[in-house]
């Protein structure tokens, strides 16, 4: 069992745990994910490593409720634990000095360029962090990334807070600025954002690596379900990724092969809120 | 008895679940010999002074004199002796291919049916479970700690062989749960998960200690467990690597998996009870599954019992070249599974939102044999058709795990990347040993388990150095 040590809701649906895990604290790099269990007869599903101090033994989850696992999961307190948590999982960001970063995170994708952030910057890197949501609360580590990053941009879709728009708008702004080249962009978040980020950077030819997240379930390279066409080839993203050449993704497939499983995770969550909220009447059905 | 009476015995049959039954259901096929009938089945042993049985068995089980156990409704003794060789009797006893191991030597087989050995290790070693507490006594201990890479049938051999030598053992399990192949892969309708379940527990009780979550390669390098851990030896036994995919068009749409996924949803996730249980399984009302060997009958016969009608697997040889154990065969026939032998997929097609709608296959015939002596397929032109399905599930091998090779780059590995190893199933790292699929590439349970025997009392010989 994965004591929890901290959890608090960081914007609206998104839950940051801090999890007793020395095992995996002790060698997690940036880049890396774990795969983990909630309960006993749960569903295994990956997680980006936010964080991690291998002093105190802890990893750092950020999770977004998206379905019954993670609505499980964000409902756990300080002082409950989680069933199962393998890992560290996949290979490390490649980190090196590539002069200046653009990080762009959308939504919780903001969490997995925040630890790239930290080790970009030990490397000796400049490091600009764009970051997306939807309005001003779902702006995620804003201020953890600005005591790393030398600057950090938030964007909303809305216009609540920071720049108004996508963050490829954004991006765009920055690869113009002649005078500041970029010379490495990496990305993670929803699937359209990272498909519009490698438009946006392939053109120019900006070296971007993409973190990509499909569905997995055992995440040692045993089962498959992960693959993902990386330059006309078959990549497991759990053993061979998650991140690879943005520019060579087939972001399409994957956008496609994330909803194989839409209809049954919306009878899952259904099923779990049952039990978790007795009387609880589901909106989805309502509105069928 | 005399030899004569002995083969006027006919062999017992196996009692099973009827297949109209079972194939809507997943439990367990073969309901075990009655006590009578495990008695009248023991006679039939010849009793061979030089026993050609015991050489066909992996793990040596010493079969006459286990038969004759049985024959004198000595099961305490007959327990005893397959102890002795076999750590998991239960599971070898339900899913050993003995037809071409034990039973293959038989003398009996030549003039009629051989004796039904796996049947009797099946019904003693399920006795024993249920009727007679441990005979475990812990010897001294050693003061030697081994750690086992993978909590699959050659690991958990290896580390009960090395705990009834004395020595400390901890195993470093993947997954949430020990057992590897027997819990991911084989399904429960050929091997009960609480039979898993009891083997493994004796072992707890025999002091050996199960570490679940811990993906070595990644949680812990082979260095780490040596330098760092303090393990004086480490046997890598991290088992099938992953899926090969035959490259065709349409590998990516929805409703194609490995064999390794659909299994590992339906067995280990137990998407079969979803919603019960979170983790779901694409349901489909035909379902076609390309391979031949057991693992390929284990998806055919899953997708038939999740209501697959028809359930068809494909095969680009003949039925006499399939790889799978007779009786799978036999039961998946029963199962009314359907079977296109001589096929094989060229193209997935689907549908325009990116679901399977069909396989494209074409027709083959057999050639010349090829290097692995069976005959070869060859194509007939201008002979596709297509199969209609919704799930298409691909069994056709794995090739080797990278998670421990990749962070361990002074192992050496064969081309494929299998690692190698001495005679002494050492690897090119003093003090670590390998065994199992990660050696041999993908084979049986049993031939796992026998390299985790043999590797025991190497990693005991170089503990005693």
């Amino acid at each position: 069992m994965f004591v929890i040590r901290e959890a608090e809701w960081l914007a609206p649906q998104v839950r940051w745990l801090v999890v007793d895990a020395p095992r995996i604290a002790a060698r997690h790099r940036p880049g890396h994910f774990v795969i983990l269990r909630v309960v006993e007869d749960g569903e295994r599903i990956p997680l980006t490593v936010a964080r991690s101090d291998s002093q105190e033994g802890t990893i750092t989850l950020v999770v977004q409720v998206v379905g019954a696992t993670t609505d499980r999961l964000c409902r756990l307190e300080a002082g409950e634990a989680i069933a199962n948590i393998a890992g560290p999982l996949g290979r490390p960001t490649q980190i090196e000095n590539f002069g200046h970063v653009v990080l762009v995170g959308g939504g919780v994708g903001t969490a997995v360029i925040y630890p790239q952030a930290l080790g970009l910057k030990a490397c000796g890197n400049r490091i600009t962090a764009v970051i997306g949501g939807r309005s001003k609360p779902y702006v995620i580590l804003e201020e953890e990334l600005g005591r790393t990053c030398d600057a950090v941009l938030p964007c909303t879709d809305d216009g609540s807070h920071g720049y108004h728009g996508f963050v490829t708008g954004k991006l765009q702004e920055l690869i113009a600025d002649t005078a500041n080249p970029v010379h490495a962009v990496l990305t993670a978040g929803p699937v359209p954002m990272m498909r519009a980020v490698a438009n946006v950077t392939r053109g120019p030819g900006i070296h971007t690596i993409a973190s990509l997240n499909p569905i997995m379930v055992d995440g040692t390279g045993m089962c498959g379900g992960c693959r993902v066409q990386v330059g006309g080839k078959m990549m497991f993203a759990c053993v061979h990724g998650p991140e690879f050449d943005a520019h060579q993704v087939n972001f399409d497939e994957l956008s496609d092969r994330l909803t194989a499983y839409r209809d049954q995770e919306k009878v899952a969550w259904d099923h779990f809120r049952e039990q978790a909220d007795p009387g609880h009447i589901c909106k989805l059905a309502v509105l069928q | 008895m005399n030899t004569a009476d002995r083969m006027k015995i006919p062999r017992q049959a196996m009692p099973e679940q009827e297949p109209q039954e079972r194939s809507h259901n997943f439990q367990e096929v073969n309901l075990g010999l009655a006590t009578e009938a495990a008695r009248l089945e023991a006679e039939r042993c010849l009793r061979c002074r030089n026993a050609k049985c015991v050489t066909g068995c992996p793990v040596g089980v010493n079969i006459p004199h286990f038969m004759e156990a049985v024959a004198e409704g000595d099961l305490n003794r007959a327990a005893d002796i397959l102890f002795e060789s076999n750590v998991l009797p239960g599971i070898t006893g339900r899913v050993c291919p003995q037809e071409i191991q034990c039973e293959a030597q038989c003398i009996r087989g030549k003039k009629s049916t051989s004796a039904a050995v796996g049947y009797l290790e099946r019904f003693v070693a399920d006795w024993a479970r249920e009727n007679r507490p441990d005979q475990l006594v812990p010897p001294p201990s050693t003061g030697k700690r081994v750690a086992v890479v993978g909590g699959g049938p050659a690991g958990l051999t290896c580390a009960g062989e090395l705990a009834k030598k004395g020595h400390q053992v901890t195993v470093f399990e993947a997954m949430h749960k020990p057992g590897g192949v027997l819990v991911y892969g084989i399904p429960e309708f050929r091997l009960p998960k609480a039979i898993v379940d009891a083997e493994v527990d004796k072992l707890r009780r025999m002091g050996v200690r199960i570490v679940c979550d811990v993906v070595v390669g990644q949680t812990y390098t082979i260095r780490d467990l040596l330098d760092e851990e303090g393990f004086h030896a480490v046997f890598i036994a991290n088992g099938a690597g992953l899926p090969i995919f035959q490259g065709i068009p349409g590998e990516q749409l929805k409703g194609v998996y490995s064999a390794n996924e659909y299994l590992t949803r339906v067995n280990l996730m137990g998407a079969f009870r979803f919603p019960a249980n979170d983790t779901p399984v694409i349901r489909a009302p035909q379902i076609a599954v390309v391979g031949g060997g057991n693992v390929a009958m284990d998806a055919v016969r899953t997708a038939r019992r999740l209501g697959a009608d028809p359930a068809t697997l494909i095969y680009r040889r003949s039925r006499e070249e399939m790889p799978a154990r007779a009786e799978e065969v036999k039961h998946a026939e029963q199962e009314g599974v359907v079977f296109d032998m001589l096929c094989s997929p060229v193209e997935i097609l689907g549908t325009e939102d990116g679901w399977v709608r069909a396989v494209r296959c074409q027709r083959m015939e057999l050639g010349e044999p090829d290097a692995s002596g069976r005959r070869s397929p060859v194509p007939i032109a201008g002979s596709e058709f297509e199969i209609p399905c919704q799930v298409f599930i691909e069994a056709i091998g794995t090739r080797a795990n990278p998670l421990i090779t990749q962070t361990t780059p002074e192992l050496k590995t064969n081309k494929w990347g299998y690692i190698e190893i001495d005679a002494n199933n050492m690897t090119s790292i003093p003090g670590v040993f390998a065994g199992g699929d990660i050696v041999r590439g993908a084979a049986t349970v049993i031939l796992a388990m026998g390299d985790g025997k043999r590797t025991a009392a190497a990693i005991n010989t170089y503990l005693a150095k």
